[in-house]
């Protein structure tokens, strides 16, 4: 099955005519994904290679029978691209857009969880679900294969890294999802991971997660409350990091005692997870994992 | 951003929030004229850095007269103050506060921060002022009351007078305190703070609350809408590397060890700084080139990465997906034209382009290893390392 996107995905592009959004756009297209539409306010009526335009979310879901969007639009407007979205019933939401202010983000999470959408992001790689060939989001698609794993990331090129890694070794993915590097993010480790249980194409769960606040340990503690059926498998990146500096992304940091590695890494172990101890082993700890279980 | 003491007091007294009278000095003479026109009984003189614990490091002083205030002004600046949140090397001073003491019935603690996992800002009080919170929380956490702000509704007047009440204030000061909270999540709200803290929050003689303290750190993502805030930034307080790092856009924090590092995207950057240290080396700061750098960026941060000298060695790891090898490759080497490579450097590139981009490495001319593969990588540190050792 995979999880949040799949064959029967109709993809809307918010900001499509954007330098990235048409650049990904064109890219998602060529790998195979069904986008049916895009948004660009003023510049509806127009077309990118043959994928119509709207000026309003929407006027492209009443046309086209969008059900799911990606926006690459700039940061002082993503905020109201996702609550557009959500308000014209679309429940599936990726955005990409980094540098969205913290506190804009507190009013896009409550009003998307009012309208009961799925937010991913924002400040991530995207959702790829390589079966349906569905592309919502900036990652390199030759390196996905179709296959068993089930990714969750807060981050994007050591996400692409763990892909590799994984294709080395024969294996592929269920679904892959860049939940973003920002303090507040539309869906966390637990969220995808309620899916991931549920997904008959999913045999185990990779996370991958790093430095700040505190998703990594609520995971583990929900691994070992729930029981959780199938093989987890995670990394922490940040090890290294010192506190109180912001490592490249806003969230992740070190403060007032809380987010280090450490501590993540030992609630990933006493959960039961198979913990990633050095990140070139990130593929054969996977594999390890699907043996222990068979 | 991290903001100073003072400078957070400004922004304090322009959304009116009650702190002592006062202002910043750079030398001696000017402190005994803020003093003498502030014409109190007893004066504060507080070093400004961008750390906390000053009070225990020395670095606060009380004292009577405005002559006073001119000698501890001057044994305080040019001084490096270490507290537990320097380091060792600790920080210099370069310019001290200078307030009119507040006479203290009562001190507190009051913080507003984004809380993380129920994504919306909380307020924090406690009465146990002066101390810090982590450690508050850590020995007795029923000693700290919160509220938290509905994003829709915004802060409401029933959760003051629930943190008054708490607190254990009669309504009237709890009215006060109300009255206080509200402005300052204004505040917090107006200027996209990441984090207010104000310790201590005292209650004086007469009555009223005062922001004895002000800690603000700003939101980065915010300050594209605040430019006059942006101005505030201190570049005396950052290191002088990052500080150029940041003209290109580059995210470079820099550290103390040996190996260097330049990596795309920020994830992959702390992985590779992780594995530095697995591979029983130390790594010399975290560098993400971004994932749309261009080949200017790119010779731009290696020139920053060979500036400096404890770097023994360098490691480019890069997973092209958005920033194409072949561009990385062309920044390299233009950037190998300008500077002395006297150093090993490894090479791992994997992704888009890739093999334009070793194509342009090979035929450089440049004396590089190439890794293939984090592992490959890894043993390849080690044997610098062993190197060193030898």
């Amino acid at each position: 099955m995979a999880i949040l996107v799949d064959e029967q995905t109709r993809v809307l592009v918010q900001g499509i005519t954007g330098s990235e959004g048409s650049f990904h756009t064109r890219q998602s297209l060529e790998y195979g994904t069904n986008i049916v539409a895009g948004v660009t306010p003023g510049k509806g009526g127009q077309d990118l290679d043959g994928v119509p335009i709207f000026n309003t979310v929407e006027s492209a879901v009443k046309e086209t029978g969008a059900n799911a969007t990606v926006i690459y639009v700039p940061p002082r407007f993503a905020p109201d691209a996702v609550m557009e979205a959500a308000d014209a019933g679309i429940k599936v939401i990726v955005c990409i857009t980094e540098w969205i202010p913290v506190l804009d983000m507190v009013k896009v999470y409550a009003y998307v969880k009012s309208r009961r959408a799925t937010l991913i992001g924002p400040n991530c790689p995207g959702v790829i679900t390589p079966r349906a060939k569905c592309r919502m989001g900036v990652m390199p698609y030759r390196i996905h294969r179709e296959g068993s794993i089930g990714i969750i990331s807060r981050s994007g090129t050591l996400t692409y890294e763990a892909v590799g890694q994984l294709g080395s070794l024969g294996l592929g993915e269920s679904t892959v999802i860049g939940i973003g590097g920002d303090p507040i993010i539309g869906s966390k480790f637990i969220d995808l991971m309620r899916l991931f249980r549920d997904d008959d194409q999913t045999e185990a769960v990779l996370l991958i997660g790093e430095i700040g606040g505190t998703a990594e340990e609520e995971a583990a503690a929900y691994i070992a409350e729930e029981k959780y059926p199938k093989p987890v498998i995670g990394f922490v990146a940040g090890l290294t990091a010192p506190p109180g500096r912001r490592m490249g992304h806003a969230g992740a940091i070190i403060s007032g005692g809380q987010g280090g590695a450490k501590e993540k890494i030992a609630a990933m172990k006493a959960a039961g997870i198979f913990v990633v101890e050095t990140p070139a082993d990130i593929g054969e700890t996977v594999q390890r994992a699907l043996k222990a279980r068979k | 951003m991290k903001l100073h003491e003072y400078q957070a007091k400004e922004i304090f007294r322009k959304w009116e929030i009650p702190t002592p009278e006062g202002a910043v000095a750079f030398s001696g003479i000017e402190a005994i004229q803020i003093a003498k026109k502030l014409n109190a009984s007893r004066y504060v003189v507080k070093a400004q850095i961008h750390a906390g614990g000053r009070g225990k490091a020395g670095g606060v002083k009380l004292v009577d007269s405005p002559e006073e205030v001119k000698a501890a002004a001057e044994e305080l600046i040019g001084k490096r103050l270490v507290t537990h949140q320097t380091g060792p090397e600790g920080k210099e001073v370069l310019k001290v506060l200078v307030e009119a003491a507040s006479s203290i019935k009562q001190e507190l603690y009051l913080g507003v921060l984004v809380d993380r996992n129920l994504n919306r800002p909380v307020i924090m009080a406690s009465g146990e002022g002066g101390m810090e919170i982590e450690e508050v929380a850590r020995k007795s956490p029923e000693k700290i009351f919160k509220e938290w702000v509905d994003p829709l509704v915004g802060f409401r007047s029933f959760q003051g007078m629930k943190l008054g009440f708490n607190l254990g204030f009669d309504a009237k000061l709890s009215r006060k305190l109300t009255a206080f909270l509200d402005k300052l999540v204004r505040l917090f709200e107006g200027v996209d703070a990441s984090l207010c803290e104000i310790n201590p929050l005292v209650l004086t003689e007469d009555g009223e609350f005062l922001a004895l303290d002000a800690k603000l750190t700003l939101d980065d993502n915010g300050l594209a809408r605040h430019p006059d805030l942006a101005e505030l930034r201190d570049i005396t307080e950052e290191d002088p590397l990052e500080v150029d790092a940041s003209k290109h856009n580059l995210n470079y924090i820099k550290l103390d060890g040996n190996i260097g590092c330049m990596v795309n995207g920020a994830g992959l950057a702390m992985a590779t700084m992780d594995m530095i240290k697995l591979s029983g080396a130390e790594p010399a700061n975290f560098l993400d080139v971004g994932g749309g750098a261009s080949a200017e960026m790119v010779e731009n941060a290696f020139r920053i990465l060979m500036s400096d000298p404890k770097v023994k060695a360098v490691l480019i790891n890069i997973f092209g997906g958005i920033l194409r090898c072949d561009t990385l490759a062309t920044g390299v080497v233009e950037a190998a034209k300008k500077v002395q490579v006297d150093r090993p450097i490894i090479i791992r590139l994997e992704g888009t382009n890739v093999d334009e981009g070793r194509r342009i490495l090979n035929e450089s001319g440049l004396d590089f290893q190439v890794a293939d593969g984090m592992k490959d990588a890894s043993e390849k540190i080690v044997s610098i390392v062993q190197s060193f050792n030898q």
